[in-house]
């Protein structure tokens, strides 16, 4: 950590921060010399009994799941791995969680503490590894999705919860704006939903709980189930699901869960019980901006020509208070800059 | 003093029935729920419309005066205790609940609406709002966004936090922020995380909306006894990583029980040293094998008793006399103190045994109330300041359990936020550096620190006379970086 700190104290110019390198492709692109982060690694500590983990940031993500595993539990926001190289860290900074989202929480509710190196490669520690903490303003939280520009992530506490004894997928066939009406209309009742996902005419649904509890929903739901529910949740969970291959323009659509069907040309993929839309569309970013918007959402370019920008732009208001935000982390702008908002 | 120029201007904004000048009007703003603190404000403003509110932001920002928000009044922390000079601008009259869609399970209310009403209105379409402070009948939801409020059920649940999905706030600088509209996530950086437990240092909160869930189909309370503390704080683990994730998990001692059993005849046992009230819910189903797991593991543990209530009326004393614990204790004695720290649970026996040492050494006695699942400990110190150095007394003490919390890896505060009492505390969990971070946030949106002065976040200046520079084991962390 030393050397780390050397190294932001003595730039001269950017850095872009680098572990995995799984999502390099995720966000504008950043110039600067690589401030490689791999090597901090290792898990600091883990309590099953407090549901705590704490980890350095470049722990794989492989490392935290496989011993959470083996004492029968998990990361709740069931983050994307997309290859095998993905860190705690890069996780974390890109604010991404999985299918289980709506149902059990995003990353950054799983985080009870961070440190962190600021700009000036100064070390800070915010949170802790209890439940329940609100000494001084939640700069954990806020370094979540802040994509690397307003520190440098270290460490990272997080809640982590049991798994669930048994969980089971069942099908139903059913338009767009069925599936959006059933998915909304089941989240208000008492049922053990943990993800969902409409894809071609098919809707999914995963229940996760006590045997018993699934079964009984099963039953009140009815639909096919399948065997292949693992496969599918993960396909969906990593980006490896055919849908996400191809060459068109990929959108993510972030919206109220009940927004209507968006009517843009292109395929869909509608998880996180409507509130996510994944989109392939050759549609220009200005109309599928306008619909996000329109919506009471937004929408970020995944893969596809960034000249159009990749993040939601922000209200003039809100830019000015980030910009702020990030001067008083980052005063020289050194932190992977522009890879948020130009 | 609050300047004259400001009382004009306010008077130029304000109907006379929402601006209270005279002291038989201001007296009732003097305190909030810390009542040990008290300081009659100079000037009291109670806007009816955002446009009053705006402009009375501009005109304090224009005459430098500082300004306190004030939501129901609740707050633990003295976080809307009034400031000398300041204008006390109490919420109270937002309080619409503007919409409630319970297909997208969603409330959205201007922040004076009291807590427990948000649930009562989304009661017709089985929904309720979560998060549960003791306090829910009369507390804000705007005050909840400021000290990100927790209750029984936040191991489950979450807090205020978890349970947010959008805000409006206005900044001293007159900008409105729209952060998120309701969808699960926000462009840029989360000042939805940020804005959450700000206590009013940041901007004052317009409108929130709040996510509703499902009323779970069935909940069972199991209470179990226990004669030694640290084997009812062993068995809070032992529950969770069997697997079960409670709704709730509260645990009260020898001196708490007793207290909520004259106070509200719940039937807790009155032989036992702590017990434990476990809540589990969900389906039938998952509640009938959760109900099974828990006694089994409890009476493993070494409970003496497990009792699972028997129908609806049962459940609610059991409830009735936890969420009563504090007045109840409020009985035994003229005066209480409610502490708030956390720990990690794997903490709760040695963090127990040493309050109860220095309970004795203080000759003050010490109830324990506490979220055990979360570790979240409200020890309640019994004095009476009417005794010459008792109020002194109590609050030494009080120091010495939030120092204890932070030296077993804990936190000062779990939910009812710093303000202005836990002031000192901060220098004692955080580093020069970090408390620098939090004012350097605060200029971002408050640039001239007319916001709550003085409160959540002390100066290095105040932390070198407190003399309590953060020092771990004796080192500081890179002893070779300069710390200032
Ligand atoms: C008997 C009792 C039991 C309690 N139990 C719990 C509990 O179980 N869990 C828990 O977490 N707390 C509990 N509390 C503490 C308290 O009820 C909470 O902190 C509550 O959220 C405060 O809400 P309020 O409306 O009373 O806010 P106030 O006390 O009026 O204000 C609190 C803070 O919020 C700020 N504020 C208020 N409204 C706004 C706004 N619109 N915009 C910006 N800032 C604002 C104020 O400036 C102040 O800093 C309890 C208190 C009592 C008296």
């Amino acid at each position: 950590m030393i050397e780390l700190i050397e190294r932001i104290r003595t730039a001269t110019g950017p850095l872009a921060i680098r572990a995995g390198g799984s999502k390099d492709w995720y966000g504008e692109a950043t110039s600067g010399e690589v401030l490689d982060v791999s090597a901090n690694r290792g898990i600091v500590s883990y309590e099953p009994g407090e549901l705590v983990l704490t980890a350095k940031c470049g722990t794989p993500l492989a490392e935290i799941e496989a011993l959470l595993g083996q004492n029968g539990q998990m990361l709740g926001f069931e983050p994307p791995r997309f290859t095998g190289s993905a860190t705690l860290g890069g996780t974390l900074a890109c604010g991404m969680s999985g299918p289980r989202r709506p149902y059990a929480g995003s990353a950054r509710d799983f985080v009870l503490g961070m440190e962190i190196l600021d700009g000036n490669g100064q070390y800070l520690k915010f949170g802790g590894q209890v439940m329940k903490n609100v000494a001084g303003y939640d700069v954990s939280r806020l370094m979540v999705g802040a994509l690397g520009t307003l520190g440098v992530l270290l460490q990272a506490s997080l809640k982590v919860l049991p798994r669930p004894q048994a969980e089971l997928t069942l099908q139903f066939e059913c338009d767009e704006a069925e599936a959006i009406r059933r998915t909304n209309e089941w989240a208000g009742k008492p049922l053990p939903l943990s993800a969902t996902a409409w894809l071609s005419g098919v809707l999914s649904v995963r229940l996760s709980g006590a045997h018993s509890s699934v079964a009984a929903a099963h039953r009140k739901l009815g639909g096919e189930e399948t065997a292949h529910g693992a496969e599918f949740w993960a396909g969906l969970r990593d980006h490896r699901a055919a849908f996400f291959h191809d060459d068109a323009p990929l959108w993510r659509l972030s919206l109220p869960s009940t927004a209507a069907p968006l009517d843009l040309p292109g395929r869909q993929l509608i998880a996180w019980g409507g509130a996510e839309r994944w989109l392939k569309s050759d549609a220009s970013a200005a109309e599928i901006r306008a619909r996000a918007a329109a919506h009471g959402g937004h929408a970020t370019l995944y893969a596809g020509d960034k000249g159009c920008g990749v993040f939601h732009p922000l209200p003039e208001a809100l830019l000015k208070y980030q910009q702020r935000l990030k001067r008083q982390f980052d005063p020289r702008g050194i932190l992977n800059p522009g890879r948020m908002y130009p | 003093m609050i300047a004259n120029e400001a009382v004009r201007r306010l008077q130029a904004i304000l109907p006379p029935h929402c601006l209270l000048l005279a002291r038989e009007d201001l007296k009732p703003f003097e305190t909030d729920g810390l009542t040990a603190y008290r300081n009659t404000p100079d000037a009291v403003a109670l806007p009816e419309t955002e446009e009053q509110l705006k402009q009375v932001l501009a005109a304090c920002r224009e005459t430098g005066t500082p300004v306190v928000f004030r939501g129901a009044g609740t707050g633990l922390s003295g976080g809307a205790l009034p400031v000398d000079g300041a204008v006390l601008l109490a919420m109270t009259k937002f309080s619409r609940i503007l919409a409630i869609d319970p297909l997208a399970r969603t409330a959205r209310v201007q922040p004076g609406v009291r807590n427990l009403a948000i649930s009562e209105a989304a009661a017709q379409y089985g929904l309720y709002y979560a998060p549960d402070p003791s306090s829910q009948i009369a507390c804000s939801i705007g005050g909840n966004v400021a000290e990100n409020s927790g209750g029984v059920h936040c191991l489950k649940y979450g807090l205020t936090v978890h349970n947010v999905l959008a805000l409006r706030a206005l900044t001293i600088e007159g900008e409105e922020l729209v952060i998120g509209e309701g969808a699960l996530d926000i462009p840029g950086y989360d000042l939805l995380a940020l804005m959450t437990g700000s206590e009013g240092m940041l901007a004052v909160i317009l409108e929130i909306t709040v996510k509703l869930l499902p009323k779970p189909e069935r909940a069972q309370v199991i209470l179990a006894a226990f004669d030694d503390v640290g084997k009812g704080g062993a068995a809070v683990g032992a529950i969770i990583s069997g697997g079960v994730l409670p709704a709730g998990l509260e645990m009260m001692d020898r001196l708490a029980i007793e207290a909520a059993e004259a106070f509200v005849h719940a039937g807790y046992p009155l032989d036992a040293e702590a017990i434990l009230l476990v809540e589990v819910d969900g389906t039938q189903e998952e509640v009938s094998e959760d109900v099974m797991r828990v006694r089994d593991i409890l009476l493993a543990a070494g409970a003496t008793e497990v009792r699972t209530a028997k129908d609806d009326a049962e459940q609610k004393r059991f409830w009735a006399g936890r969420k009563a614990a504090f007045p109840a204790v409020g009985r035994l004695s003229p005066d209480y103190y409610c502490m708030d720290g956390t720990i990690p649970r794997k903490t709760l026996p040695a963090v127990l045994t040493r309050i109860a040492e220095l309970s004795r050494e203080y000759a003050l006695p010490v109830a324990n109330v506490f979220h055990a699942g979360d570790g979240n400990l409200h020890p309640l110190i019994l004095y009476d300041a009417n005794q010459p150095g008792a109020t002194e007394k109590a609050e030494r003490l009080g120091a010495d359990i939030l120092e204890l919390c932070v030296a077993h890896g804990g936190t000062i505060t779990g939910e009812h936020g710093v303000g202005l009492e836990k002031i000192d505390q901060m220098c004692v969990q955080f580093a020069p550096a970090e408390l620098e971070a939090f004012h350097g946030v605060k200029a971002c949106f408050d640039p001239d620190g007319l916001l709550n002065p003085g409160k959540a976040v002390p100066t290095l200046h105040r932390c070198a006379e407190y003399g309590a520079m953060h020092v771990k084991g004796g080192a500081l962390p890179f002893p070779e970086l300069p710390r200032f």
